[in-house]
């Protein structure tokens, strides 16, 4: 199954690459990521290292560097070949850069080579750490590629048609908004199987309601416009109104929910994995697995503190490009800034 | 009423009204009679002004007969053919021929196009021009027709004053060459001294492409320099219309006499002398019975509680009010 | 000759622009006299509004009145003036209407509630007095049906109503000088009239001073007894109504009163003032009309044109009509 992950990863560089030359292009979306670039440039720089390792983790393949047993015939990504996680192991906890294990003193295979030290299976918590990190980009990225286009399919054509499309999709908008989160997304889980497409999926299908609304209101608001009318006037077709006129300008929204999302949906993940559902190998297991850790005597606080900093970190670096975003992408500045 | 050779543009019995709906099912209470039955007669290369204040339907009339908005009732004559009567399909060849200028030229823009895409839009949608070099050179002709600069072609609106703005709006108008243009308080939003630019530009583009205008206005003043006709709208209705110069030395509808004379003036000698309407304009989901304007008549008779009166001709000029219908002066005396 | 009640020397009115401050208002100096009425008329743009907000000292960051600025209001230092005397002053000394009836009032309050809270926030009246009081007002101000009304919401009156109410508001508490910025400019033209000869009752009635802003000419015409017309932050000319409105001498004055249209100009070109206004850091050195001005000469690009007395009560900031004035 390797070859998805690279296939993703090389889809994901051409579209990437593609955005960036379209935008480039258009002198609006030029200035506006110059100003971001100007104002963020910290927190893009370090949101640029996740996608770097998240990448690295995503590139894997079968066999040459050695190793023996098992790991031989699995693929293995460049994370995992850097760390060598079959050999580079102890028994169990030791403490960050310690020579001893933690329980009993026994002396340890890698003595202070261990950064953030090792869990309970004596896997290297550093290389948990950094593994977690494409978990992380998968379910805010996976899931806003799910939920993204429903919203606006269901909140544009609302807001456009309006009439018995709009009394429709409201219903359906209203219905889902009624029936508790978690459970439905417990269900749906339970129902789908625990894989991270389907944990995605989930969490798609149940978040749209929130950025439907917002393109809805918008929308009703952009389509009595005199430039949408005087495009109906020109004789300009209904989907192409909604292609070159409403899309174009509901992208500012888009953005910026998108990046709250993002960082709502990995916290949502750890509460997940908080009921026994999260993904594989992501933060919120590994804090889920230290629950107990914190209560010991003497007390063992790198698993849970590794994986909390790192999420900490992902998250604020997100809401501070997505506040920086809201005030560059405003459309009211676009017309001071004459 | 003209004998004349036939008008570019003829509307009969326009009527657009909007529901109010209320309850818990949404049903339609009432109709807001936005546009309740006008005549209206263009001739071609000719400007016809439709003037009345806030909420008397003259928006909704040039909106009508575009079909942005939809009428319930009427006709709408484009040389021979019914507007109202063609498919959404068969009405897009007749849209080339007639175009609107809003009065916004800020939200009239999208504030994401480049002004060569806006004005492009309908040499896009009518297939004019084969590529999009092509487009792009018809783009600089217009926008020099306009006075603009067309090397500005690749800014955005937003780099642009209100005046130039319109400007854009008009050539985008322009592009597929209508004959009949709209123009919906086209100047209002604009100072004096870029309403005057404007305006001359308008007659400039009148004279040199024989457009026809309907010019949809609250401003008398604007009416009576560019306008050949005026039209003078009242609560979903025409109360008077005919020639400009005629109605504003001798206007003849109580009506037309007081927003004339509400008109404040310029020169020196003729201050203190503003003749109004008493109270405000009437609710259009309920207008009084009768004629629309008698509550607040200065010329009030009997009548006018109970019935409504009809468009009449008088004196060379169509007008609705009993005062000046000879079969109900017959009966009731002056 | 009586002092005025209110002048103004000096104003300045700075925004950032392009990393500097630029002037909105630059150093302008007008005097109100008791009982008279000032017309401020602009283009938009040409800092009248701005002015007005200097008066009452309600212009917000990043806008600042520069140091050198005095305005005076009865012999009282507004600028020098503390927090809680500048709220005792407005409303009471000074009072503003402004442009957009349906954004003035609060629309969760009874319009009777909005006028007895300006009534109480001033004087100490009792609730029952208060309510007679507004009632007299409403009745004053041409409000049908005045006692009823006190207790409607402002959605449920029309646009000349709610401007009758915000005048209400306003002379509950009989201000010496009303500043009304573009009173009648969102009301029809009918209501407009009736609105007009409401002001102008009541300041012959209460021989209250008005400073009024506006951009309409006609109205100008209608209301006021002098005229300053404003350019890119500068009083281009200034003078009584006769002398600015018949006897313009000042080129922006002559363009904008040639480029209004009326049916006596049918047939013709209006004339244009070529050019737009420059935004706002972007003024060129010396007149800020130079760019637009059709009789412009040497010295207007360079120089800041001196404000040249043309007649006792009339004059004009322009090197043309320096040099064509006999000294």
């Amino acid at each position: 199954m390797s070859w998805i992950g690279n296939a993703i990863v090389a889809v994901l560089l051409v579209a990437g690459v593609y955005v960036w030359w379209r935008a480039r292009r258009n002198r609006l979306w030029r200035e506006a990521m110059a100003a971001l670039a100007r104002r963020r440039r910290f927190a893009l720089i370090i949101l640029g290292i996740y996608v770097v390792i998240g990448m690295l983790d995503a590139v894997s393949w079968v066999g040459g560097d050695g190793v023996q047993g098992v790991a031989a015939s699995e693929a293995r990504s460049v994370i995992d070949r850097i760390f060598k996680p079959s050999v580079f192991r102890e028994k169990s906890y030791s403490a960050p850069f310690a020579s001893a294990e933690f329980v009993g003193g026994a002396a340890l295979t890698f003595p202070g080579r261990h950064v953030l030290g090792t869990d309970l299976l004596g896997d290297d918590v550093l290389y948990k750490t950094l593994k977690g990190v494409k978990v992380a980009l998968l379910i805010g990225g996976l899931t806003c590629l799910v939920l993204i286009p429903l919203a606006l399919l269901f909140g544009v054509s609302a807001g456009y048609f309006g009439g018995r499309i709009d009394d429709v999709v409201f219903f359906v908008m209203s219905t889902l908004a009624s029936i508790p989160n978690l459970l439905l997304l417990i269900a749906l889980i339970m129902a789908l199987g625990k894989g991270t497409l389907q944990v995605c999926f989930a969490l798609g299908i149940t978040g749209w309601v929130g950025l439907s609304r917002l393109t809805r209101a918008e929308t009703l608001k952009l389509r009595e416009l005199e430039y949408v009318q005087a495009a109906r006037a020109l004789g300009v077709s209904h989907f192409t109104i909604v292609l070159r006129h409403i899309l174009p300008n509901l992208a500012h929204l888009v953005i910026i929910t998108f990046a709250l999302l993002f960082t709502g949906l990995v916290l949502s993940e750890t509460i997940l994995a908080y009921l026994g559902i999260g993904l594989d190998g992501s933060w919120g297991r590994m804090i889920d697995q230290a629950r107990n850790e914190l209560s010991r005597d003497p007390i063992i606080w790198w698993n849970i503190a590794a994986a909390s900093t790192a999420l900490f970190i992902l998250v604020l670096c997100v809401n501070l490009i997505a506040d920086a975003l809201r005030d560059i992408l405003d459309p009211r500045t676009l017309r001071e800034r004459t | 009423m003209s004998a004349g050779p036939q008008p570019l543009l003829k509307v009969e019995g326009l009527k657009t009204w909007f529901p109010v709906r209320s309850g818990v099912l949404q049903r339609v209470d009432r109709w807001v009679r936005a546009v309740d039955g006008v005549d209206l007669e263009i001739p071609q290369g000719q400007t016809l002004a439709l003037v009345g204040e806030s909420g008397c339907g003259k928006t909704t009339v040039g909106r009508s007969i575009l079909r942005l908005e939809h009428a319930r009732a009427g006709r709408v004559l484009y040389k021979d053919t019914d507007l109202l009567a063609l498919s959404h399909a068969a009405m897009r060849p007749f849209r080339q021929a007639m175009q609107i200028v809003f009065q916004d030229p800020t939200s009239s823009l999208d504030p994401r196009m480049t002004v060569r895409d806006a004005i492009a839009e309908g040499l896009r949608s009518f297939n004019i021009g084969t590529n999009a070099a092509e487009r792009t050179e018809r783009v600089a002709e217009l926008m020099t027709m306009v006075r603009l600069d067309p090397d500005h072609m690749w800014r955005y609106p937003h780099e642009f004053s209100g005046g130039q703005k319109q400007r854009i709006c008009i050539a985008r108008a322009l592009a597929v060459e209508p004959k009949l243009l709209i123009c919906d308080e086209s100047v209002s939003a604009l100072d004096v001294s870029i309403q005057a630019q404007i305006l001359n530009l308008l007659r400039e583009l009148q004279t040199k492409l024989g457009l026809t205008y309907l010019f949809i206005t609250h401003d008398l003043g604007v009416v009576g320099h560019i306008a050949d006709r005026v039209a003078v709208m009242y609560l979903g209705q025409i109360v008077e219309t005919g020639d400009v110069t005629e109605i504003f030395q001798a206007p003849k509808h109580p009506y037309t006499k007081a927003l004339l004379g509400s008109v404040p003036r310029l020169e020196l000698d003729r201050r203190g002398l503003l003749a109004a309407a008493p109270g405000d304009p009437p609710d259009p989901a309920n207008p009084p019975a009768g004629c629309r304007f008698h509550t607040r008549c200065l010329e009030v008779f009997a009548p006018c509680a109970a019935t409504a009166p009809a468009l009449i001709e008088a004196d060379g000029r169509l007008c609705r009010c009993h005062l000046y219908d000879s079969a109900i002066n017959r009966e009731v005396g002056p | 000759m009586s002092t005025p009640i209110l002048n103004v020397e000096n104003l300045t009115v700075t925004f950032p622009a392009r990393g500097a401050r630029a002037p909105v208002v630059d150093a302008i100096s007008l005097s109100v006299a008791q009982g008279e009425v000032l017309a401020l008329v602009g283009e938009s743009g040409c800092g009248k509004s701005m002015t007005a907000l200097a008066i009452l000292r309600l212009i917000a960051k990043p806008g600042r009145i520069e140091p050198e600025s005095r305005i005076v209001f009865e012999d009282r230092d507004v600028l020098g003036l503390k927090v809680t005397q500048m709220r005792a002053l407005r409303g009471a000394g000074i009072a503003m209407i402004f442009q957009e009836p349906m954004a003035s009032l609060n629309p969760v309050q009874t319009v009777g509630d909005q006028v007895i809270e300006a009534l109480r926030l001033h004087e100490r009246v009792g609730r029952a007095a208060a309510r007679d009081r507004a009632a007299a007002i409403f009745e004053r101000v041409g409000i049908p049906d005045p006692r009823g009304r006190l207790d409607a919401y402002p959605h449920q009156l029309s646009g000349g109503l709610k401007q009758r109410v915000m005048i209400a508001m306003m002379l509950v508490v009989q201000p010496r000088l009303l500043i009304a910025d573009e009173p009648t400019t969102a009301l029809d033209v009918t209501v407009q009239a009736q609105i007009l000869a409401l002001l102008r009752e009541l300041q012959d009635e209460l021989d209250m001073s008005i400073l009024l802003i506006t951009h309409d000419f006609g109205v100008v015409n209608e209301l006021s007894d002098r005229v300053a017309v404003m350019y890119g932050g500068r009083i281009a000319e200034e003078g009584t109504r006769a002398e600015v409105l018949g006897a313009p001498r000042h080129p922006y004055t002559q363009g904008l009163l040639r480029s209004i249209p009326s049916l006596a100009h049918r047939g013709g070109e209006l004339e244009e003032i070529t050019g737009t206004v420059p935004s706002l850091g972007t003024w060129p050195a010396g007149c800020r009309f130079a760019t637009r001005c059709p009789k412009v000469f040497e010295p207007c690009n360079e120089q800041v044109p001196q404000t040249v007395g043309v007649s006792e009560t009339h004059n004009a900031a322009c090197h043309d009509v320096a040099r064509n004035q006999p000294s």
